[in-house]
């Protein structure tokens, strides 16, 4: 049984946040679950699709955040409890939904979660989806901690119930990748089937509906409020005069400080756990009986401006600090010995942190980014483009998408030069093309085209557009951890009850010209179709086929040959010079091939002016 | 409970997330109050992953800058890489063999010299324990075990408030079937490996 099936209140668990989130929906009685996955998000869908295997939970992976969102409120407005999870820019996906959802509500508890991701490690930007709360008039609740993630999900299903609204759920990427002990509570049993009471001069929110629904989302806040001013998770701690408001992982910060710095008698901390609405009169109460104010919350001044307006009003006139010089920045996470200082520093205690060792004399380490796998077939296919675009003379624009496949930008591939979104390398190209004398190739993923590439492709064949794009299908939503898309064939999970959307019927359905289909480890045919491709005027779209090779490694669909570099080699280096594959590494000044590496995808062998590269005669190499 | 803070560098796939979640079970059977954090964004794709675990009454999972008690490294450049993370009073473990990052192999940065690279850490923190552990790995009959062989040696430095025993039952709840006597075997090279370097 999947552990977070695990029906044995007040047992103990080591979880990461996300299995604790997931356990607090369990727990909660979730019926319904459905995401687009996203870092740092992606591990709560995982225990949703492994447990929805082994009992009557509804699982999903949708083909994006916004129909996620939409199955999702669908099964809310019908009396079963859901919740979409999404990392913070799947929420500007789903956003459309979400600001009109709130006026509509929901029956049953819906949770819409967003991972938010401060200092960027796993994404294009640090945007701080509180701000959404505000936008759509939805309550948001905000874990610190682990335990805090768990017991708050069923705490946000009552509320949604209660106030027959959505609530916004925000993690940051320190909740859902930490972990920690987690103390279990009881399962409720799920209701997976419910009924839709039609109702549509409240759900079809044409100008004279929604005019009503308006009116109706300023009540429900109203109430909102209230009971945000008495929620559990909204906390003060300690007697002191220095205030300090903070949410979130920040709270965690503080408490340390406080506790480091020894000023529990002179500090007041209040956490917001439930930060939207915010509950006015406990935060005014609060700085009624401080002299000065800290606010400590990561990414944007969300507290800090609205604190200040709530004292404003009040006429009450004592200091409140958040975000400034010398203070908390709005840029990337923050670590517990910069609050610290930051706390030391502004109400003026000794603050001794620990030294770090002097780092002036260390040398300069070689970086270690991610980089395309050793085989991965993404890698041939940029191999092939850049040679097509050599051989034809031709100067390029390389819109590129999000995937495993942006690792392209890095030489000697670089083959990305302009990224916006989800499903922009479409969209853009057809703007490239329309101001540009230049040749405009496109690169988008699998996962990628069905979840927001279509349009931007039909968009390219209605208005005349002049650009190639290539879909790069591995297969598999490989970057996030190898979620199936909608041209996956499930059976090969042993998966009954699914549906497969070709990716070539669809581009022919939508009328594109010119299309080819090609298979990148063959590399000399791959080339003559890329230039065929290439010189045809209007869209051009080539669909390179190869699985993910981590995925066909997992699933043991290859037979790994690993080659090696033969004594006919004279150094030209081209296997190096062009694909510069993880594999290949550099003794006593000769290329060799590390057969634990090597997937025996051939590419090198077949680029080598001499033949050199052939598979390995013995037996493959122990480790 | 005094707080001790433990830092893990590796490369991907040399099974930090699986050495952390050993001594996360550990500290659960042991009744340490733990909590940890990891950054292993692109991990799959040849990245650096970092875990953090700060074991005693602390409520932060992350762990700043010059506040590692213990600094635990599966690649010798990635120990160098995190030493932003220790202060004088710091031990730092590392192993000893190296992984070339495709950036060296493809002449882009040049790989650290070892013996400089112990000098350096050595003269800075507390303590260096320093061996190759894959070599100890294959000797245990698991050249995947480097993770193991290290957390051996970082529970023989008794820095961490549990023992070897602790240490072994979680591996026994956490680790293959398969794979657990060479495992065991890997905990105790490391164990010793580093007991003969204090």
């Amino acid at each position: 049984m999947h552990k977070l099936l695990t029906d044995n209140p007040g047992e103990q668990m080591l979880l990461l946040g996300n299995e604790a989130i997931a356990r607090g929906a369990i727990e909660a009685g979730v019926a319904f679950t459905s995401t687009y996955p996203g870092t740092p998000s992606s591990e709560i869908s995982l225990q949703f699709f492994q447990m929805s295997q082994e009992c009557d939970l509804y699982f999903e992976y949708s083909t994006n955040e916004k129909t996620a969102f939409e199955v999702a409120a669908a099964a809310a407005n019908s009396n079963v409890r859901s919740m979409c999870m999404m990392k913070h820019v799947g929420l500007n996906v789903a956003a459309d939904g979400l600001m009109t959802l709130a006026y509509i509500g929901v029956k049953a508890g819906m949770i819409v979660l967003t991972a938010d991701d401060p200092f960027m490690f796993s994404s294009q930007n640090e945007q701080d989806n509180r701000i959404y709360a505000r936008l759509a008039g939805l309550p948001m609740l905000e874990p610190s901690s682990i335990q805090d993630a768990k017991d708050m999900i069923p705490y946000a299903f009552d509320l949604s119930e209660k106030l027959q609204e959505p609530v916004i759920f925000r993690t940051t990427t320190r909740i859902n990748h930490s972990s920690g002990i987690v103390k279990l509570g009881k399962i409720k049993p799920r209701v997976t089937k419910g009924n839709y009471t039609k109702d549509p001069l409240n759900h079809v929110p044409v100008p004279a509906v929604a005019r009503k629904l308006h009116v109706k989302l300023l009540k429900n806040l109203d109430t909102a409020q209230g009971i945000a001013e008495k929620s559990e998770f909204n906390i003060v701690e300690g007697k002191g005069k220095w205030g300090i408001i903070c949410n979130g992982v920040s709270y965690n910060y503080v408490r340390d400080a406080v506790t480091d710095l020894d000023i529990a008698d002179s500090a007041r901390v209040l956490r917001l756990g439930f930060s939207h609405p915010m509950p006015d009169t406990l935060i005014l109460n609060f700085l009624k009986a401080c002299e000065k104010v800290l606010i400590v919350e990561e990414g944007e001044p969300v507290m800090e401006e609205a604190v200040k307006a709530m004292a404003q009003e009040e006429g009450i006139t004592l200091p409140i600090k958040g975000k400034g010089e010398g203070l908390l920045t709005r840029l990337y996470e923050f670590s517990p010995a910069q609050v610290e200082n930051v706390i030391a520093g502004y109400f003026g205690v000794p603050y001794e942190p620990k030294e770090a060792v002097d780092l002036s004399d260390i040398p300069e380490i070689p970086q270690r980014p991610p980089t395309l796998c050793a085989g991965c077939s993404h890698r041939a296919t940029y191999h092939e483009i850049n040679k097509a675009v050599e051989e034809l003379g031709v100067e390029t624009i390389y819109p590129t998408d999000i995937g495993c496949y942006t690792l392209g930008l890095l030489p000697p591939l670089s083959t990305a030069d302009f990224l916006v979104c989800m499903g922009s390398s479409a969209g853009t190209a057809g703007g490239f093309s329309q101001v540009t004398d230049k040749k405009v190739i496109a690169f988008i993923g699998d996962s990628t085209f069905f979840h927001s590439g279509i349009p931007g492709l039909i968009n390219g064949v209605f208005n005349n557009h002049n650009f190639t794009l290539v879909i790069l299908d591995n297969g598999i939503t490989a970057m996030t951890g190898h979620q199936p898309h909608p041209g996956v064939d499930m059976k090969q999970f042993n998966m009954e009850g699914y549906g497969q959307v070709s990716i070539e019927a669809v581009v022919r359905a939508i009328g594109v010209p010119h299309v080819a289909v090609i298979k990148p480890n063959k590399v000399k045919k791959s080339i003559e179709a890329i230039k065929e491709a290439i010189n045809f005027k209007g869209i051009s779209v080539i669909i390179s086929q190869e699985p993910c090779v981590l995925y066909a490694k997992a699933l043991k669909l290859t037979k790994q040959r690993p080659f090696e570099v033969t004594d006919k080699c004279k150094n030209h280096r081209d296997c190096m010079n062009y694909l510069a594959c993880p594999a290949f590494y550099v003794w006593n000044e000769r290329i060799k091939i590390d057969p634990n590496l090597c997937t025996g995808c051939a590419v090198c062998a077949q680029i080598c002016p001499e033949n050199a590269i052939l598979p390995l005669k013995k037996k493959k190499v122990p480790a | 409970m005094e707080t001790t803070r433990l830092i893990i560098v590796a490369v991907g796939g040399q099974g930090n997330l699986l050495a952390s979640s050993v001594l996360g079970e550990a500290a659960l059977l042991n009744g340490v109050p733990l909590r940890m954090s990891e950054i292993h964004g692109m991990a799959q794709r040849g990245g650096v992953v970092e875990s953090a675990l700060v074991f005693g009454d602390a409520e932060s999972t992350i762990i700043s800058d010059g506040e590692a008690d213990l600094l635990v490294g599966f690649e010798p450049a990635e120990t160098l890489r995190a030493i932003n993370k220790c202060n004088a009073e710091t031990t730092v473990i590392t192993n000893l063999a190296p992984l070339m990052p495709f950036t060296v192999n493809i002449g882009q940065g040049v790989y650290p010299d070892l013996a400089e690279l112990q000098n350096l850490i050595r003269a800075k923190t507390a303590k260096l324990i320093a061996f190759n552990a894959a070599k100890l790995a294959e000797e245990a009959g698991n050249p995947l075990g480097v993770n193991m062989v290290l957390l051996g040696a970082l529970t023989q430095t008794g820095i961490l408030p549990l023992s070897a025993e602790n240490v072994k039952e979680a591996m026994e709840r956490k680790t293959k079937k398969a794979f657990l006597d060479s495992n065991l075997k890997a905990f105790d090279l490391g164990f010793k490996a580093a007991e003969q370097a204090a």
